[in-house]
């Protein structure tokens, strides 16, 4: 009752009804009750809260995380509806935009083309838009070729051990020995015809060793882990020991590894075919292909050629390697609280 | 017939670059169907070895394992790899020390239970989880059906515990391996347990092996303890025996190490001179001569035999602490 001789002062009504002091831990109070609430509304659900939900909420709670996911998000409704978003077909040429173009002139925006023509005379914005696809496509499928072959390799070498590890091994370090694009450009030039499919598995190819690594490393410490000793104790088949006691146990920093490849493989395949060696087929709109071909050639004429790609290319790498760190930390069982 | 019989079980591990070193030497031991046999001593002195290699569960690389495992009269040494691991959760079940690293955390634990069953017993899901409720309840687990569904992070130390109790339980082994089962927990979760685990084992008749280096664990527990020193058994007697009588000066130094409720206040705890690592190899004489109180000439001159005692136990000394100086 320290109250009344503090704010001696002010008027009675006042401290009647507001109490300030009082007032802000009833607001606090309040706050943990519901929080309490909450908790207790949490543990009460049917079964338990599973890790994947765990890592979940803290992802909701990382900024970062929410920037790389809105990114994504938009990213991937942009490439799924690009023909409606898409103002005109990307592989039509324009006629009043072709009677424009010269050496030295390449129209900027105009009416119904608000980023202006390509230098074929192709609306820049629906290539922008459709060359989103082009790049979900083979980020996601050179990541997911290059995980898929990456995990069994790496499991392959971390259950088993030994000569077979040995062997794996000694490839992945000959693999990682040489640089990455380094590697992806030797892997397009030694196929016969280049296709889109070949950036595709020479992306998956150039990722393969670092899945393969990280997985038999995880593997490896699974194998003398005690839940592993205590199935084998059991007398659980060595199948199913590797499968559903030591894989899931190791996959976690595999599937974290494979959202930041994710950035990495877009960057890769964009740059393949920045260089040439995409795929051979211009009308097919894609970021890589628009910044090597117009971009460079004509930069002193219009920029904006190479400017648009270009971002799009950092701002959706941006976005995959934001949301693979979140993952990483809220994953990490080392900053589970 | 002895539902296990130990005979002569060595393990020496040879790593390549390293002198061999024997973790267990020439241990022998019987265990009786429905019997509770403990295995005691410091960390260090073979008693997980042991019943790793009675498991079959030490790496091949690395570590010679010598002597027989008679389980119902089949060495389970020479077994063949399959057949011993259809044996493991089926006729021998284990329980480890650390209940929280021994479950596999990305798997709820009703499925955990049902998986022994649907290897063993044939069972399939539904049936096993079924089946997993039931143990689940039987070894004391409040709310078995959420239980189910929970993971092992998110349960306590104790219902760990338990959960790892009725695993190994869930193909009711005749014999139970327990390594430290209660070290990890807290005293009074660990007086639970150990009721748990007596009471399980009256039940259903199976036989336990307690390793422990809690005597506590022991006095409430076990029918007959062998105590271990250096990969060697040095005493082997009834619990009776042993409390009133222990022979061998290790057992003696350890049962006076205890703290005891009626010591005088403020007197010091005894304590066994040196560790473990002070022993000299079994081969020039007694492993524990070093740090023993009744060390006499002979104990540096050869490993001194086990001989039978008169309590019907069995001794490895030259020189036993005599019965009058017993534990006050």
């Amino acid at each position: 009752m320290t109250e009344p001789t503090t704010q001696a002062g002010t008027p009675a009504p006042r401290r009647k009804d507001e109490r300030p002091g009082g007032g802000n831990l009833n607001r606090l109070g309040d706050r943990k009750k519901a929080r309490l609430e909450e908790l207790a509304r949490a543990s009460s659900g049917k079964g338990g809260v599973s890790l994947f939900r765990d890592a979940l909420r803290r992802l909701r709670r990382n900024p970062a995380a929410i920037v790389g996911a809105t990114i994504i998000g938009l990213f991937v409704l942009v490439a799924i509806f690009a023909p409606l978003i898409a103002p005109h077909d990307p592989v039509q040429r324009f006629d009043e935009l072709t009677s424009k173009l010269a050496a030295d002139n390449i129209p900027g925006p105009t009416d119904g083309f608000p980023l202006g023509s390509d230098e074929l005379g192709r609306d820049l914005l629906s290539r922008l838009i459709y060359g989103s696809r082009q790049t979900l496509f083979v980020g996601v499928l050179a990541t997911l070729i290059g995980l898929a072959i990456g995990v069994l390799f790496g499991a392959i070498a971390g259950a088993f051990g030994g000569w077979v590890d040995n062997i794996l091994m000694r490839v992945t370090d000959v693999m990682l020995a040489l640089p990455a694009l380094l590697l992806a450009i030797t892997l397009v030039a030694l196929a016969s015809r280049s296709s889109q499919w070949t950036v595709i598995m020479a992306v998956a190819i150039v990722n393969v060793p670092i899945f393969a690594r990280l997985l038999r490393g995880s593997m490896l410490a699974q194998r003398e882990s005690d839940h592993v000793l205590a199935a084998r104790a059991l007398g659980v088949k060595q199948r199913s020991i590797v499968l559903r006691h030591m894989l899931p146990n190791a996959m976690t920093a595999v599937i974290v590894q494979a959202t930041l490849t994710l950035s990495v493989a877009i960057i890769e395949a964009a740059s393949l075919s920045f260089l040439g060696l995409g795929d051979p087929d211009r009308d097919r709109a894609e970021w890589g292909a628009m910044l090597g071909d117009a971009g460079v050639r004509y930069f002193e004429v219009r920029p904006e050629l190479a400017y648009y790609p270009a971002l799009a290319i950092i701002v959706v790498a941006l976005g995959f390697t934001l949301l693979g760190e979140a993952m990483r930390e809220a994953i990490d069982p080392k900053n589970r609280r | 017939m002895s539902l296990l019989d130990v005979r002569d079980l060595s393990v020496v591990f040879q790593r390549r670059g390293e002198q061999p070193f024997t973790a267990v030497d020439k241990v022998s031991f019987t265990v009786e169907p429905g019997q509770t046999v403990g295995l005691v001593g410091e960390s260090g002195c073979g008693k997980s070895v042991t019943s790793l290699a009675i498991m079959g569960l030490l790496p091949k690389r690395g570590n010679k394992v010598d002597g027989e495992v008679l389980f119902d009269g089949t060495d389970l040494l020479k077994l063949r790899r399959d057949d011993m691991r259809d044996r493991r959760g089926r006729d021998i079940g284990m329980i480890f020390q650390d209940p929280l690293s021994s479950l596999n955390p990305v798997i709820p634990i009703g499925v955990q239970v049902a998986e022994v069953l649907e290897r063993h017993q044939g069972r399939d899901r539904k049936q096993a989880l079924r089946e997993a409720r039931e143990l689940l309840d039987a070894v004391g687990i409040p709310d078995p059906d959420r239980r189910l569904k929970e993971y092992p992070h998110q349960i306590s130390g104790g219902m760990r515990q338990r959960a790892l109790i009725a695993i190994a339980l869930a193909c009711k082994p005749r014999l139970l391996i327990a390594d430290e089962p209660t070290t990890a927990l807290d005293v009074t979760i660990q007086a639970q347990i150990l009721t748990l685990l007596k009471q399980l084992v009256d039940d259903t008749g199976t036989a336990l092996i307690m390793i422990t280096h809690d005597l506590g664990v022991v006095a409430g527990l076990c029918d007959t303890v062998n105590v271990l020193y250096g990969g060697k058994v040095v005493e082997r007697a009834r619990r009776h025996e042993l409390f009133a009588q222990p022979r061998h000066p290790y057992t003696h130094g350890l049962l006076n190490s205890v703290p005891r409720l009626d010591s005088i206040r403020g007197e010091r705890l005894h304590a066994i001179r040196g560790s473990v690592a002070d022993n000299i190899p079994w081969g020039e004489g007694c492993a524990f001569a070093p740090r023993c109180d009744n060390v006499v000439d002979a104990c540096l001159e050869g490993p001194p035999p086990l001989e039978p005692t008169a309590t019907g136990g069995d001794l490895r000394c030259n020189n036993p602490v005599s019965e009058e100086v017993a534990v006050p």
